[in-house]
């Protein structure tokens, strides 16, 4: 297997965290269908501890692969470490990505975000890591165009 | 040893025994230049010869009006760009389709960068042009129309015969690029009518790095390459000697086994749709199923990725392709099933198969009881469902 290396594909055959938790604290969706990978996540935290997450992504392999590990990495984490976590720790942990398929790790960065956002506003949580993040504004974007033209 | 499937043979087929045994000895033997005087060069020129009446009887044509050229790309090329500005006096607008294959499509918006106006005809939902607003498309200007046989994605089969009429009955050039039909459907070129059309090796058993371009005798088409006196002063540059003697023994082949080729694998594709569609809820079968390429499956499987199934059938030993090979690495959805009208979700979710002359039941059997644990699994993973919608 040339395109992605051995721990992209463990991650992406028998991927961790898939499901929905069945009374979530947090919920996020990132992505859609039209632009080939969307991304859901849902959080259960206990005293700032993200001590439960579920994800279900439509999309390629390296999507998959970047949900699985990304929703191994803020497993146990407290909120703010969870968003100190970027794109790049994610393509980090995978072991790389190739160039086209970069977008992927920032889809479960972001939906990891939108989850966050869910429960601090359920719960009317403030955290410094979340500022200057906006949901809505990404899903304008994706109105606009899939962002596929910087990545191919 | 893991199991291999192939089921990829539009984008390219392996080389047939007997054609490559009559390639080798033009490697080290009969390597002469075909355009030497002494003996062996003279012996290549002839196998060259040879070839060509290979090739142009697997068309219809006279031996003199095919010319080899390294690829399908290079014929596209030069068919549809020379054509074109040979013929500005008359006018700049030259009528092709959406669906083309990219060496049609960039050789139109390279047209375009030149000041060409290009129209890009639409197709209906089946893959079909509409021959009325290909006769409305025709202006004063328009010198060239060109419209693809058969689609490397659906397998649609276009009308070629009636838009060889309607093109003859404006006075306007007609290139077809027939590189998926070749082999795969009876091509008479002057039954049917057609100017200038495409063909290659690779996609019929045959060698990759030849392809072929057929020019109607009467033509007028400028060279595009410029040298020695090869191709009847038509193209330069020494010849593909091995690839041409290949070409020409899969072109053989291909003639004299077209009936049963047809038939075996029309029957096999048919058997795998008929098992897909029993065994895999929420699929759509993509492109005509009757003006359809004999091997050609192109499949949408509903709420999953195409990329990500093609990724684990590749772990199960499957070969299959997203869109076309040459798209696979971008991520912009496939140009030919955006022009049948599909939604883009749907398309994201299309794998294309192809069946050929190694094909064999067990091969679909094991490729069929694949997909159906690999959709099941993707569709477990997946944020959208039948029951949640998209």
């Amino acid at each position: 297997m040339a395109l992605y290396n051995d721990k992209v594909i463990e991650h992406f055959t028998n991927p961790h965290n898939v499901g929905e938790l069945l009374s979530p604290d947090g919920e996020g969706t990132y992505g859609s269908p039209v632009c080939g990978d969307m991304m859901k996540i849902s959080i259960q935290v206990v005293d700032d501890v993200i001590v439960d997450t579920k994800f279900k992504t439509f999309g390629c392999g390296s999507a998959i692969a970047s949900s699985s590990v990304a929703t191994d990495m803020i497993k146990g984490k407290t909120i703010e470490d969870a968003l100190k976590i970027t794109n790049q720790d994610v393509l980090d942990e995978l072991g790389g990505l190739p160039s086209i398929k970069i977008h992927c790790s920032v889809l479960a960065d972001h939906a990891i975000r939108s989850a966050i956002y869910d429960y601090a506003k359920k719960h009317g949580k403030y955290y410094a890591g979340l500022e200057g993040f906006d949901p809505n504004a990404d899903e304008d974007d994706q109105q606009h165009g899939c962002d596929m033209e910087t990545h191919s | 040893m893991k199991k291999q499937v192939y089921l990829d043979y539009s984008a390219t087929t392996p080389v047939k025994d007997a054609v490559l045994k009559k390639m080798l000895p033009y490697f080290t033997q009969s390597f002469g230049n075909p355009s030497s005087l002494y003996t062996i060069g003279q012996e290549s020129k002839q196998a060259i010869e040879e070839a060509r009446e290979q090739v142009a009887a697997l068309i219809g044509a006279n031996p003199k009006e095919i010319f080899f050229t390294s690829s399908g790309t290079e014929a596209d090329n030069w068919a549809v760009i020379e054509a074109a500005e040979a013929n500005v006096k008359k006018g700049k607008h030259v009528i092709t389709t959406a669906i083309e294959h990219h060496a049609l499509l960039h050789s139109g918006a390279y047209l375009e960068k030149k000041g060409f106006q290009v129209t890009y005809l639409g197709v209906d939902s089946e893959g079909m042009i509409r021959l009325e607003e290909l006769e409305n498309a025709i202006t004063e200007g328009t010198t060239l129309i060109s419209v693809m046989f058969a689609n490397n994605e659906i397998g649609a089969i276009q009308p070629v015969k009636e838009i060889a009429e309607i093109a003859k009955r404006h006075k306007i050039l007609f290139h077809t690029d027939a590189v998926q039909a070749l082999g795969n459907v009876p091509i008479d070129v002057r039954e049917l009518g057609v100017d200038l059309l495409s063909v290659s090796g690779h996609k019929i058993y045959g060698p990759k790095g030849i392809g072929a371009l057929f020019v109607r005798k009467g033509v007028v088409l400028p060279s595009h390459l410029h040298g020695g006196a090869q191709e009847n002063k038509k193209r330069a540059g020494t010849e593909n000697l091995p690839g041409i003697v290949g070409f020409g023994a899969a072109a053989e082949l291909a003639r004299t086994g077209i009936g049963e080729h047809i038939s075996r694998v029309s029957g096999l594709r048919d058997y795998f749709l008929e098992q897909v569609e029993a065994r895999i809820q929420d699929i759509r079968i993509n492109g005509s199923r009757e003006r359809r390429l004999p091997g050609n499956a192109n499949i949408t499987f509903e709420f999953i990725e195409g990329e990500a199934l093609l990724l684990l059938l590749d772990l199960d030993g499957i070969a299959v392709s997203t869109g076309s090979a040459c798209s696979s690495a971008s991520l912009t959805p496939s140009h030919v099933l955006t022009a049948l009208g599909i939604p883009a979700e749907m398309i994201h979710g299309s794998l294309r198969f192809t069946v050929g002359d190694f094909t064999t039941k067990e091969d679909l059997d094991y490729t069929v009881e694949c997909l159906v644990k690999n959709v099941e699994k993707l569709r477990g993973i997946s944020s959208v469902s039948k029951e949640k919608g998209w």
